[in-house]
């Protein structure tokens, strides 16, 4: 049986040689008029407020990774020849990383018939296979250019055990791995095609290997996400596991660094800080009451159930950056978290 | 083995061949790798490896003719001196000197020294590249070569006509070419090639962020058209500016561009350009957005003319603009510059101070460049070779006056070709007609110039240091024009406050490219243009007060006018539109008297 699947695997690489391979300059063509750069959120500090992101459909549904840059009601999407459109986030899936967008078309009922990926039409691909990536890594392109394209080889086809700042990467299932620096700021939701531009991955956002702490070039597999992604189009997606606080580490309460938070008493109470414990990290990093938190290293807080959240995720250690609203100033705060863990 | 297993083996047996012979390699495969090999040897001749005068620091050239023209980066040269060595892949190490500098474009020009048959790369068309063609990229990151021979990688175009942002106004890459081509530290100012080892682009930059500062997959390189266009300027040995508009402009929501603000001293001004006018085309290619538009100036140095439409009210207008200069002169002096570093790839740490410095380099990453290192070696830069110390001519707006000088001579051979007018003291005078059939007579005296039409005086000019007016109304300063026109034929540079080898450009936008020689005296400016292919003065621009419209003079054919060649014919515009044109039956150079001009 071994030997099949190997017969099979070099099939697949067969059928992907340079001999039925389009003309590159038309799949390059092809292919940056299906990706698109996504503008939102962010523009603080070392947040981008920029990603990319895929066409999956006629009518402008857009694949991309969740993340902070769409949590705002301007989000908007260029196209390769300089169309920009108005988009809402469809559903999201922040344990795949996953978000789906939708084009505002402007007039109701218009018929975009925009370029886009068929996902049916997504592969699976072996290792040593020649791909390309397309992603608007550092936005070097913005209004009618295209985004960058790079080449390189699925060096494998693994599990990740990655950091994202101090968390954990939720994303559990397989991705692969490439040679080539696909991985940038504002790369994430960009796609790996191959040389015959086939789909085959997802670009996802900035990882760090948590043993070696190196940062990793890596694309989630279409064919793993595709189900959800046609859930969420259709309108049936139920979200897998959004218990997020069960999931939570819970290795620290914003008490245990000195911070007091207002009674959480609405759904998403704003994360005022009430009073701050004296002689604690919060007091000594400079924490004041009625500072209102809003970010926690990389992760935008919106509610104190979030700050909650991340919080419990620190792990000792750590060097936690807060940027909190003081007056009408922002103020950047950083703390090192060295008392011990709760677990 | 029951028959059902058999046949499946068999079955799997026979695909496994197919499979094995198919993963035979393709010949393809080894020709593409045998023509790989046969391009990086034709080119890596021409690669060069730069060190400063002091042995130290390190960046990346290439050799684009075989007198030792060597082109790199202006960020690699900065603190190099005037003096400095470089190493080709033969092995030798060879003594260069500084030629130019453009701090806005980030290149430079260098010249080795030594040998008149260097290997030199060929020009390539950059406007060709697209995303996707292979490019290689040369030079000597990391410093690994100790025998100069360079590094080559390999990868793809990702990406053509990007802009990155500038530092200030210094090294802006507009209309440049983004490449996965692995470029390090040690890269700057070395050559990109594309696939068939043509010259297409000078590495100077990267995006780099929380990686350090290695490749980061976005590597930048400045187009080689754009270099071609300052070709000239460069080997004139000038601090060389680029160009603007005199006008800014924004994107609106719809992707139109429009003129956000607009200096009325600007040409583009006086043309018609106005406030809130979309720009639909400008050097000839299509405006959608500000980086395309400062993409396009990026790529041309001052004084150029480009075409330029614009919409108002629904109706396209098309006008021809002359760009003004981006900096103030004090601006472009070395020394008074504050040194611009924005994310160009730094100099390479020398190899055995590496990693036990991490930390304290990181820190040098955020101020300056690690500058302390070069302070400490012992004395200033070493004294110029004895036999090339010649070469190097400091003067201010000048990276090296002595390749300034070069080049005059060799434009100015065209005024020999001309005659002698040294000794012409007397009054000149043209006479002929006019397009609008009328006679006309031109005089010049070291005093003032006169025109008569049909015998009637039309302007005078007096020539006592306070008539700036614009004489006769219409032409520019026709007269003034002429002055200075007398001023070069009898006395070269020498009767002008500055006199220098501008660099070469179309004439009025169109064609092939002119030698432009700049004079001033008492604020006129005058810009001369000569034909490199015919060495002969095609006609001249003369310009009273910086803020308006030149008098451009263009000749017909050269004629024999009492011994000397002057031309037959000579069209004037200014603003424009033609004032008029002039025919020339007779030219009398009277002896001596310098009353006889009325």
């Amino acid at each position: 049986m071994r030997f099949a699947t190997l017969v099979f695997l070099a099939c697949c690489l067969l059928f992907d040689s340079p001999a039925i391979a389009q003309d590159r300059q038309t799949v390059i063509r092809d292919t940056s008029a299906r990706v698109v750069k996504i503008f939102g959120a962010g523009g603080i500090q070392k947040l981008h407020s920029y990603c990319s992101g895929f066409l999956v459909s006629k009518q402008g549904h857009v694949v991309t990774v969740w993340s902070h840059v769409l949590d705002t009601d301007s989000l908007s999407i260029v196209l390769d020849d300089g169309r920009r459109f108005e988009a809402k986030v469809l559903g999201a899936e922040p344990q795949l990383d996953l978000a789906v967008l939708k084009v505002d078309p402007g007039i109701d009922g218009l018929e975009l018939n925009l370029p886009c990926f068929d996902l049916k039409q997504a592969i699976d691909v072996t290792v040593g296979t020649r791909v390309m990536g397309f992603s608007n890594m550092f936005k070097v392109a913005v209004g009618d250019e295209p985004v960058s394209v790079l080449h390189g080889v699925i060096a494998a086809r693994t599990r990740l055990s990655a950091r994202r700042g101090a968390f954990n990467f939720p994303y559990q299932g397989p991705v692969y791995v490439v040679d080539a620096i696909t991985n940038n700021p504002g790369a994430g939701g960009g796609v790996l095609i191959t040389r015959s531009g086939r789909l085959i991955g997802m670009i996802g956002k900035e990882v760090r290997n948590k043993h070696s702490n190196t940062w990793i070039n890596y694309a989630v597999p279409v064919t793993e996400i595709r189900e959800p992604i046609e859930q969420i189009i259709s309108g049936n997606y139920e979200t897998q596991r959004r218990e997020t606080d069960e999931e939570t580490p819970g290795n620290y309460k914003p008490v245990d660094l000195g911070l007091v938070m207002v009674p959480d008493v609405i759904f998403r109470t704003p994360a005022f800080v009430d009073s701050i414990i004296a002689d604690s990290l919060a007091d000594k990093a400079g924490l004041m009451p009625e500072d209102l938190v809003l970010f926690v290293n990389d992760k935008l807080v919106q509610s104190v159930k979030m700050l909650a959240t991340e919080v419990g995720a620190l792990e000792k250690g750590d060097t936690v950056t807060m940027i909190v609203r003081r007056g009408e100033e922002l103020v950047t705060i950083q703390m090192k978290v060295d008392i011990e863990q709760r677990n | 083995m029951d028959a059902r297993s058999y046949c499946f083996s068999s079955l799997v047996l026979a695909f496994v061949c197919l499979t094995v012979d198919a993963y035979a390699v393709d010949p393809a495969v080894f020709e593409a790798q045998q023509k790989r090999i046969e391009v990086v040897n034709k080119v890596a001749p021409s690669v060069v490896a730069i060190f400063g005068g002091r042995g130290d620091g390190g960046g990346s050239g290439v050799l684009i003719s075989p007198d030792g023209y060597v082109l790199t980066n202006f960020h690699v040269v900065n603190s190099a001196g005037s003096f400095m060595k470089c190493g080709l892949n033969d092995g030798v190490l060879y003594d260069a000197v500084l030629v130019s500098i453009d701090p806005t474009g980030d290149v430079a020009m260098v010249k080795l020294l030594g040998r008149d048959d260097f290997p030199y790369a060929e020009l390539g068309d950059s406007d060709k590249v697209k995303p996707g063609d292979w490019a290689y990229a040369m030079g000597n990151p990391f410093l690994l070569a100790t025998d100069f021979r360079p590094t080559v990688t390999y990868g793809i175009v990702s990406g053509v006509n990007r802009y990155q942002y500038p530092a200030g106004t210094f090294l802006e890459y507009t209309d440049c070419i983004q490449i996965d081509t692995s470029i390090n530290p040690g890269n700057s100012g070395g050559p990109l090639f594309n696939d068939d080892g043509e010259l297409i682009g000078i590495n100077g930059r990267g995006s780099f962020e929380k990686r350090g500062r290695v490749n980061s997959g976005a590597g930048y390189a400045i187009s080689i058209n754009q270099i071609k266009n300052f070709m000239g300027h460069l080997r004139g040995g000038r601090v060389v500016d680029h160009a603007t508009l005199g006008a800014t402009v924004m994107t609106l929501h719809d992707g139109s561009v429009i003129v956000k603000n607009i200096l009325e001293q600007s040409e583009a001004y006086r043309r018609g350009l106005r406030l809130d006018d979309e720009i639909v085309t400008f050097g000839s290619r299509s405006i959608r957005s500000t980086n395309q538009f400062k993409n396009i100036l990026g790529i041309y140095p001052d004084g150029w003319k480009l075409p330029l439409t614009y919409r108002r009210d629904g109706r396209k207008q098309e006008i021809v603009v002359q760009l003004r200069r981006l900096h103030r002169k004090s601006e472009m002096t070395p020394g008074k510059r504050k040194r611009p570093q924005p994310r160009v790839i730094p100099r390479p740490e020398k190899p055995n101070d590496g990693e036990k410095n991490e930390g304290e380099k990181k820190e040098d990453d955020k101020k300056e460049k690690p500058k302390s290192r070069q302070i400490q070696l012992p004395g200033a830069a070493p004294a110029p070779p004895a036999k090339y110390k010649h070469m190097y001519i400091k003067k201010e707006g000048f990276a090296n006056y002595y390749f300034n000088k070069l080049e005059q001579d060799r434009v100015l051979k065209a005024l020999e070709l001309m005659g002698s007018f040294s000794d012409l003291n007397g009054a000149w005078v043209f006479k002929g007609s006019t397009s609008d059939k009328r006679k006309f007579d031109l005089a010049m005296t070291d005093s003032s110039v006169g025109l008569n039409f049909n015998g009637q005086p039309a302007a005078t000019q007096l020539l006592d240091g306070k008539d700036f007016a614009e004489k006769p109304k219409g032409s520019g300063g026709m007269l003034m024009a002429m002055h200075h026109f007398q001023l070069l034929l009898k006395h070269g540079g020498a009767k002008f406050t500055e006199f220098y080898y501008f660099g070469s450009e179309p004439l009025d936008g169109k064609g092939e490219k002119m030698d432009v020689v700049v004079s001033v005296l008492t604020g006129v400016k005058t810009r001369w243009y000569f034909d490199p292919r015919t060495n002969q003065l095609v006609g001249f621009d003369t310009t009273l007060s910086p803020d308006e419209d030149a008098c451009e003079v263009r000749f017909q054919d050269l004629k024999e006018f009492a011994g000397r060649k002057l031309p037959s014919a000579f069209v004037v515009r200014s603003g424009g539109v033609l004032y008029n044109e002039f025919d020339v039956d007779q030219v009398v150079f009277v002896e001596g008297d310098q009353q006889a001009a009325r």
